[in-house]
């Protein structure tokens, strides 16, 4: 069975891949350029194909399909078809399947359940690098408002974080908020990075 | 209390109307609180509306009827009452082909270019390699109207030249590789081709069709019926979104609002040349004043009539080769619910036609027609070929097309 992973981010699809290389009998093949994209299809006449919902060349493919002259073309998978739960979770998953007709249930199911999961754990890793992200962002902050304190004021470190976190406590606020008020502040007034 | 609506959009101008209604405060007026779906492609779009991701969609108006009959897809049935806009939407050649058929810096006349076009086009065919057109969708207003305009001016779209469906920000890269030599697609995209030098605007697609119906507000027939009280809230502030809209006072702030990353996330000087029907044609050009380049609010534009749907569903046959179905003919129409606008406008002091249906492209002046409330004078609303579309003689209209 070929299956054709196309998603523009590599990383993704390279954890899709992973995932589904567990599946017996598949044999499997990742697109992420969007130049030649549908004459590589054409070479690969896959019977299988996914495609994340956000990517701007479902239209062209599905387009292809349509037209195609090859006689096992993938045909998009729909609410009314048998395995409707499955279908569901891939959408909410945020990948759509195309499967050559004929290709049995039992054959399509464990493979785009185990697609589902790798979106949503690419979907999970990217939420929390996104959370690191913001507290590295925040963490920064705070540093710059306490530089701008200490300079200001005169104060040690320890001090400048206490003026930060009593000024937090009294106004019913995050340190980071203060501190980003402070950095705001501090910008407006003309100080230098 | 305030009713949620979900709705699913392609980055497009023509995609203001609901978010302007949430942006001004229109749909808290109406008790109504939106929220945002933003896709890339038209397939995302409506898998989201018929899983229930949305509740409603800007749609592409062809492909809420193909979808009703099940072209392509098992059939779901899908209920549009309310049309986002009339046109909108412009032809892009590459510079090299927009000069040999055009005036460039000026807007060509559809029957003088599309005869320059047939020549371009059979040199082509000649030379072994077809001119290629990129549409934004199979069931799209664009394929239907590029198709309608190329074949009027003697060009075969199946035959002469290639059609092929091309995402629309992808345009400007397409038309700049050589992949495609023109496009027809919506705004910014034809100012993107512009502005990065790639392609100069020949036509507006209101030059093919004056009143041509381009997206709608497209539901599932369940839901438009369970959530009617929300939708008819929709409709009337997407009215009072529209009467916003065209306000020359409020350009710069509607350009500014949906050039947001959250809505289309482009330059708000290039959204504002669409909104104020003021097209650069040509990289470095000047801006062309084209009344009702995009057609939002006035006459009633989003009134779904009836015989915009069957016209559509025309061109379907046409293009997809279908036989002709009275019964495909009548569920296409059913698509469009005129009752639905009706009954959300009845009582506010809004105009509504008094009939469901028209002769469409028959109007060469001026005319008032009859109304259920308030009063309503049609504008000219030609094909450039001069053929009107009669809704109750397809089958004789399609005899008579090229």
């Amino acid at each position: 069975m070929k299956v054709a992973v196309v998603d523009e981010s590599a990383a993704r699809a390279s954890i899709i891949v992973e995932g589904l290389a567990e599946l017996a009998g598949c044999e499997l093949f990742v697109l992420t350029d969007r130049r030649g994209l549908l004459s590589e299809i054409e070479k690969i006449a896959p019977d299988i194909v996914l495609i994340d919902l956000g990517n701007p060349s479902r239209d062209v493919l599905e387009e292809y399909f349509v037209v195609s002259r090859a006689l096992a073309r993938p045909i998009a998978m729909f609410v009314d078809e048998s395995d409707d739960d499955a279908i569901a979770a891939s959408i909410d998953a945020g990948v759509s399947a195309y499967v050559v007709d004929g290709l049995s249930a039992n054959r399509i199911r464990p493979l785009l359940d185990l697609a589902v999961r790798r979106f949503n754990a690419f979907a999970r890793l990217q939420t929390d690098l996104a959370e690191a992200k913001g507290k590295l962002a925040e963490r920064d902050t705070v540093d710059r408002a306490k530089r701008i304190l200490m300079d200001s004021k005169k104060v040690t470190e320890p001090e400048a974080y206490g003026e930060l976190r009593r000024k937090a406590m009294s106004s019913n606020k995050r340190i980071f908020e203060i501190a980003e008020a402070v950095v705001t502040a501090h910008e407006l007034m003309g100080g230098a990075e | 209390m305030s009713e949620q609506l979900t709705i699913g959009f392609l980055p497009l101008v023509d995609a203001c109307l609901p978010i302007l209604a949430h942006e001004h405060g229109f749909a808290k007026e109406e008790g109504l609180h939106l929220t945002f779906v933003r896709d890339v492609s038209w397939a995302t779009v409506l898998d989201r509306l018929l899983y229930g991701h949305t509740d409603a969609a800007h749609l592409v108006a062809p492909l809420a009827i193909a979808t009703t009959l099940g072209r392509g897809r098992p059939a779901q049935p899908l209920s549009a009452p309310f049309v986002l806009g009339l046109n909108g939407n412009a032809v892009t050649l590459s510079s090299e082909l927009a000069a040999r058929v055009v005036t460039p810096g000026l807007f060509g006349d559809p029957r003088a270019c599309g005869e320059e076009l047939r020549v371009e086009a059979a040199a082509a065919l000649e030379r072994g390699r077809k001119l290629r057109f990129g549409v934004v969708h199979r069931y799209s207003s664009h394929n239907y109207k590029l198709r309608y305009w190329l074949a009027a001016s003697g060009i075969r779209p199946d035959e002469d030249v290639e059609i092929v469906t091309v995402a629309p920000p992808f345009v400007a890269d397409a038309l700049g590789t050589g992949e495609i030599d023109g496009a027809c697609v919506g705004e910014p995209w034809n100012s993107v081709c512009v502005e990065r030098g790639v392609g100069t605007i020949v036509l507006a697609t209101a030059q093919i069709w004056r009143r041509g119906v381009e997206k709608v507000l497209a539901m599932r027939e369940p839901v438009l019926e369970a959530k009617r009280p929300q939708v008819e809230a929709l409709i009337r502030a997407m009215r009072k979104a529209g009467r916003h809209f065209i306000n020359s006072q409020t350009w710069d702030d509607s350009a500014e609002i949906l050039a947001r990353p959250e809505y289309l996330g482009a330059d708000a000087a290039l959204i504002y040349r669409s909104i104020a029907d003021r097209l650069i044609l040509t990289p470095g050009g000047r801006p062309v004043h084209y009344p009702d380049f995009m057609f939002q609010h006035s006459e009633a534009a989003n009134f779904p009539w009836v015989s915009q749907a069957q016209w559509l569903y025309s061109q379907m046959v046409r293009w997809d080769h279908l036989e002709f179905s009275s019964e495909d003919a009548e569920t296409a129409a059913r698509v469009f619910r005129p009752d639905v606008y009706r009954s959300a406008l009845k009582g506010t002091g809004d105009a509504l036609p008094g009939a469901n249906s028209k002769v469409e492209g028959s109007l060469d002046q001026p005319m008032q027609v009859s109304t259920q409330q308030g009063t309503i004078t049609l504008s000219p609303n030609a094909f450039f070929d001069g053929s009107s579309f009669d809704p109750a003689r397809i089958e004789d209209y399609l005899d008579g097309l090229p």
